[in-house]
């Protein structure tokens, strides 16, 4: 293959590498009104009077808007098809505040000073009301965080609103007691993975203005163009024809911007106005009134038999997903479905789940959509497993994981298509030295380092769901337009999309114009979540890519005066088999576009997947901990993944890199905290430390291909599996290491030094 | 963000100060990048940049530092990696990064006394005076207990010796605040141990100190004098760790320092 | 006030605020390479230099840059292109948010240190954050530059 499986470097490298106005910010206008959002102090408070009368008066102040001025009609900021099935909970701007951060009035400007001057001018008075912020005593709790009456859903999703229950999840095959009774040996335990932050580089931000049809445009730093253009028709109670989303290059996501934020405020302001107004949430907005990772609690049984196959499993799930239910059923439904079919010796499995409302910033969409939390668990319970049956971890995984052909209980017959995930485990033991290191070994005084490992699994796209179209056309000059709604948030999705139209059309990527982001111009496409790019999108691309290219042959045969079958594609060309004829791509535009062509020459496709293929990672940890300080250096971490073909081995490998580090981040170092009030105390980069470059050790990365039959060109996904083993192999490398089993994360020096001591 | 009414870059110290004590809100800029993330609202802000305090300098019996020396430059000076086992750029190089170091000052980072200072630490365990414009001069350890008034930090003193010390901070990751501090120091048979973020104030543990002055020591002896160490200190709580866990550290770090600057030759 | 400086070898005279920080003011005059993403001096994004040296733009008074030489990435086309060609053959600019006051450090890094040691470049680094990455491939693209792989 000539463009995929090479590492061709990004289309957009180049400019973003070297600081070219291509973000959000630097297009805005210059004269753009600065939006800023009043934001309530207290955790749950209901508005008693708003007065607005000091800020109005200012100099500058272009308007200031208030719960009285929205559209009474409740909606939600999750990015996801319609229908979402996401609660409609939220209104742009309510009388109730639910959260410290949550907005209570959207103030427009001149400047970024007058803004805030007439921000501290506005007076609020608040009735408080006792909030919820312990998520273990949502349920039944005498606080109701969403008492309203028009709070609606668009199907079933288990949402019962007197208990603060914004889903619940069951799903049951086989008899779990009956199978845990059978067991030979049955392990149990509780955990805690944390709420997390995303932190992209770029917060969030959007400018609106109205176009010379008095559309609504807006320029947003988003994953999801699609998405926010019907969330917007819903929530400003306008067509969403009058809506365009423009999304430019984007300075990260990872989930975050899967989820509306300040879009929504900028375009009110632009209708109010008739001005282009620009938001941008400051860092401390970010972390405090965005969202995060779903904090959880799950309890976990597994049943296995004396040679340590696993029979049964048991999983109870509390998601915090705080005061509003983005995302809130589908990541407590994939803490399940991308743990669970992991092993499928299983007779019985259970999953019961609930998700709570709290007076705390609400959770959303993030990397690993509740795989990541549900692997954490799963695989820290299968190492304990492996240990009371004494028997290698990593032995018990190749004993117990999937195989191709193979089904899963709760897979309702679907056969996997392709997995490499044994010899990712075999390998990566090789890489990481585990027969000589496992478990431990003393390095020095007070010094010991150990190793751990998990494996983990994600989907690709979501099955019977997310849809991708994508055209491509042959242009006057003989050139290509790839036109695609995925969204390129940095992952280089432009280019991976535009090297696979290329080795079907057989062409240089160079004459590939890539034209995406743009719901004007973009055929459909959810965005860029649920890992669904390469392998929906991809598929989409390959599809209208080869009508295009049978297309060219038939129109071409006819040119030449031959049959379809008796050409082929030659270069920037279409020749005779025989070689004696020859129609150039610039001819065969020309004759077909120009003067009387009358047919311009595209392929069109809409592409949805009816599986959603797992890539899988076997992730391996080497630590060193200290003994008199709790003290964990992460030594070395081993990646070997199946992501089936890799398309771009060097974008795959950042993506893979790049995850593994906000793993070890959620491993390690990082915590969404709150005090008593419910006040986030990690509003900063200086309370909430990300990893720098010298918290994450060595991070190695190989893979180990498979095919998958229903990918393009054998392709699953990498985006999101990659941050699910960090958490699970790091603690288990550190119980091996000095015997501290922390199931609370991140696994700080202190919960270890104290683990020590008991 | 901070506010600022107005700005002077003033030519000497004496206008420098007069400025500063005309309002109550007129305040001294060093780096600005603790100023920044406050919301204070300065009247006039006095930049110091004219008055050429950006410096080190060696004299006979003194290694001079002037207030607007970066942290950048502690970390790289011949002269301080010299000196003390080069005890001082060892304090700051964890301090965020290059490019911050390269624009924060010393004369702020004393002048603050803040708790969780690395630099504070290690100046203490050497033999360091503070040059205050009005106050005078004074021994560091003196001018950390003084209660605040305002003034300015002209210049550390610190006295050219063949003192060894060791610096050891305890960050639950690379860029972030120390959970704990420790410096170490031997001149002679003249042991200083301080102790810093606890979260308060750096501090001299003093009876271990003096219970150092023993030619040879052996390692029960010295984790006794670690634990003699954090016992005399006082901890607390935040969020970085509990009262418990840093006298734990306090104990780890002080006996490693200890075992650290031992073998160092201070003639 | 006004405030006179050189930003990539020009002279310029600026209006500026007093507690106007330089990130700010570069924007605003068109320096779009400029990015910030705190208001705590943690993440380096801002990074440029004056008088040669790397600085957080956004913790320094506009002001306080009076009289001096700042370099923005865009005064340094030549360096920048030809560290980014590498940066980007390895994929390592994923976002590229971070990418012009990375730039910045790993230029002046190379101006100071001499046959730099990986962990000393690690060390120079600290302060450029970058949450896409997980920092190996820029060390990849970094030692390809040095020549010291
Ligand atoms: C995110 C962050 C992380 C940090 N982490 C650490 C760390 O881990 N360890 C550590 O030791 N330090 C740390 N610091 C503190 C840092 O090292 C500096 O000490 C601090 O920023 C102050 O330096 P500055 O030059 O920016 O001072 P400024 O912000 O300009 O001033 C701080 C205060 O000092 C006053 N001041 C300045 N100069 C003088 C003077 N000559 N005389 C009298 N008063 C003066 C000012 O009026 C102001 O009140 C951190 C700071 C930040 C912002
Ligand atoms: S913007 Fe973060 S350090 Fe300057
Ligand atoms: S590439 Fe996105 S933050 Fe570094």
């Amino acid at each position: 293959m000539k463009s995929v499986g090479h590492s061709i470097r990004k289309i957009d490298g180049m400019a973003i590498a070297t600081g070219k106005p291509v973000y959000t910010e630097d297009l805005a206008m210059d004269n753009a009104l600065v939006v800023k959002i009043l934001r309530s102090p207290h955790a749950y408070a209901k508005i008693r009077s708003i007065d607005l009368s000091k800020a109005e008066s200012l100099e500058g102040v272009e308007c200031i808007l208030t719960y009285k001025d929205v559209p009474n009609v409740r909606f939600t900021l999750a990015g996801q098809s319609y229908p979402e099935p996401s609660p409609y909970d939220r209104l742009i701007l309510d009388q109730i505040v639910r959260y410290v951060g949550d907005e209570v009035a959207i103030i427009a400007a001149v400047d970024e000073k007058t803004a805030q001057l007439a921000m501290k001018r506005i007076k609020v008075e608040y009735e408080v009301m006792e909030p919820v912020l312990d998520f273990e005593q949502a349920i039944g709790h005498s606080s109701i965080v969403h008492p309203e009456e028009d709070l609606s859903c668009n199907f079933e999703i288990g949402l019962n609103k007197e208990k603060n229950i914004a889903s619940s999840y069951h799903e049951e095959v086989g008899d779990v007691e009956e199978e845990l009774k059978r067991c030979a040996v049955v392990v149990e335990d509780v955990y805690y993975p944390q709420a997390q932050a995303h932190t992209m580089m770029e917060t969030y931000r959007a400018f609106s203005y109205l176009d010379h049809t008095g559309r609504l445009i807006v320029v947003s730093s988003t994953q999801v163009p699609f998405h926010i253009r019907r969330q917007l028709a819903r929530a400003l109670q306008i067509p969403a024809s009058k809506i365009r989303v423009i999304k430019p290059r984007i300075g990260g996501g990872f989930g975050g911007k899967q989820t509306g934020a300040g879009d929504v405020f900028a375009a009110l302001v632009t209708l109010k106005t008739g001005k282009p107004a620009l938001i941008i949430y400051d860092r401390k907005e970010t972390f405090t009134c965005t969202t995060s990772r779903h904090a959880m609690r799950l309890r976990v049984k597994l049943g296995a038999d004396q040679d340590g196959i696993i029979r049964a499993i048991d999983m109870q799930v509390l998601s915090d997903t705080g005061a509003y239910g983005e995302h809130a059923p589908t990541v407590l439904g994939c803490v399940g479905h991308y743990t669970l079919p992991l092993y499928n010796k299983t007779r019985a499995v259970r999953f019961d789940g609930h998700a709570v409302y709290t007076n705390k910033m609400p959770a959303g969409a993030f990397r690993g959509y509740g795989a990541t939390q549900g692997t954490f668990a799963l695989e820290s319970i299968v190492n304990k497993l492996a240990e009371r049956l004494k028997l290698d971890p990593t032995e018990i995984r190749l004993k117990n994981i999937s195989k191709v052909g193979e089904t899963f209980l709760t897979g309702q017959g679907v056969m996997l298509g392709s997995t490499s995930l044994d010899q990712c485990i075999v390998r990566g033991k090789e890489l990481i030295g585990w027969d000589e290191k496992f478990p431990r070994r003393e390095v020095g005084p007070n010094k010991v380092r150990a190793v751990g490992m998990a494996i983990t699994m994600q989907g690709s796209g979501i099955a019977n769901i997310g849809t991708a179209s994508a055209e491509i056309r042959l242009n006057d000059d003989g050139n290509f337009t790839l036109l695609t709604g995925a969204t390129d948030m940095g992952t280089g999705c432009d280019t991976i999309l535009s090297q696979m139209a290329a080795e079907i059309l057989e062409i240089p990527m160079e004459i590939i114009i890539v034209n995406a982001g743009d719901t004007d111009t973009s055929p459909y496409d959810p965005g860029s979540y649920a890992s669904s790019t390469t392998y929906v999108a991809g598929t989409a691309v390959v599809k209208a890519a080869e009508e295009l290219k049978s297309k060219i042959l038939a129109q071409s045969a006819a040119f030449l005066g031959v049959s379809r079958e008796d050409v082929e594609l030659n270069g920037l060309a279409v020749r005779t088999l025989s070689g004696d004829q020859e129609i150039s791509f610039a001819k065969l535009a020309e004759l077909t576009i120009l003067g009387t062509g009358k047919l311009q020459l595209v392929g069109y496709a809409t592409h949805g997947s009816e599986v959603s293929p797992p890539p899988y990672v076997a992730g391996f940890a080497e630590v060193e901990v200290d003994r008199e300080t709790g003290k964990v250096d992460l030594i070395d971490y081993v990646a070997v993944i199946d992501c089936g073909t890799v398309i771009n081995p060097n974008l795959a490998r950042i993506q893979a890199e790049g995850g593994i580090a906000q793993g070890i981040g959620m491993a390690l170092y990082e915590q969404v905290r709150y005090d008593e009030l419910g006040k986030m105390a990690t509003n900063t980069f200086m309370q909430y430390k990300i990893p720098t470059r010298k918290d994450v050790g060595k991070v190695r990365i190989e893979f180990e291909v498979s095919y998958e039959p229903t990918g393009p060109f054998g392709a699953k996904s990498i985006g999101e599996v990659v941050a699910n083993t960090p958490p699970p192999a790091i603690s288990h490398a550190i119980y091996n290491a000095v015997g501290v089993r922390e199931n609370h994360l991140p696994i700080t020096p202190e919960k270890v030094f104290l683990g020590m001591q008991k | 963000m901070f506010t600022i009414i107005d700005l002077v870059q003033p030519n000497n110290l004496d206008e420098a100060y007069q400025i500063l004590s005309d309002k109550r809100n007129n305040t001294i800029l060093g780096g600005c990048a603790f100023l920044k993330m406050g919301k204070k609202r300065i009247n006039t802000g006095v930049d110091l940049t004219n008055l050429k305090l950006s410096y080190i300098q060696e004299r006979d019996n003194f290694i001079e530092i002037g207030a607007m020396t970066s942290l950048r430059e502690l970390e790289t000076h011949p002269l301080l990696k010299e000196y003390y086992n080069g005890v001082l750029p060892q304090s700051v190089r964890d301090i965020i990064g290059v490019q911050f170091r390269n624009g924060v000052t010393v004369g702020a980072s004393v002048y603050s006394k803040y708790g969780f200072s690395d630099l504070i630490t290690a100046l203490l365990c050497l033999d360091t005076e503070v040059e205050l414009f009005k106050a005078g001069r004074m021994p560091l350890a003196d001018f950390l207990t003084m209660p605040k008034a305002k003034d300015i930090l002209v210049r550390l003193w610190i006295k050219k010796t063949l003192r060894q010390a060791i610096y050891l901070s305890f960050r639950s990751s690379a860029s972030d605040y120390s959970v704990l501090n420790v410096a170490v120091s031997k001149l002679d048979n003249h042991w200083t141990i301080a102790v810093g973020a606890r979260p308060s104030k750096a501090a001299i543990a003093v009876s271990a100190s003096a219970m150092l002055s023993q030619e040879v020591l052996t390692l029960e002896e010295i984790e006794e004098i670690a634990q003699k160490a954090s016992e005399e200190l006082s901890f607390g709580t935040n969020q970085r760790g509990t009262a418990t866990y840093r006298k734990a550290l306090c104990k780890a770090l002080v006996k490693r320092g200890i075992m650290e600057v031992l073998p160092c030759k201070s003639n | 006030m006004q405030i006179e400086l050189t930003i990539n070898e020009k002279a310029v005279k600026w209006e500026v605020a007093f507690d106007e920080l330089l990130a700010d003011t570069l924007r605003s005059h068109g320096f779009l390479s400029i990015k910030t993403a705190c208001d705590t001096s943690c993440c380096g994004l801002c990074t440029v230099w004056i008088d040669g040296k790397s600085r957080l733009s956004c913790s320094i008074l506009s002001l306080q840059a009076h009289g001096k030489k700042i370099t923005t990435i865009e005064g340094l086309p030549k360096e920048a292109e030809e560290f980014a060609q590498i940066l980007s053959a390895e994929g390592a600019e994923q976002c590229g948010f971070c990418s012009p006051g990375f730039i910045m450090s790993v230029l002046a890094m190379k101006n100071e240190l001499v046959n730099p040691s990986e962990e000393e470049i690690i060390h120079y680094l600290t302060g450029n954050l970058c949450r896409c990455t997980g920092y190996m491939g820029q060390l990849r693209a970094i030692k390809t530059f040095l020549g010291v792989a």
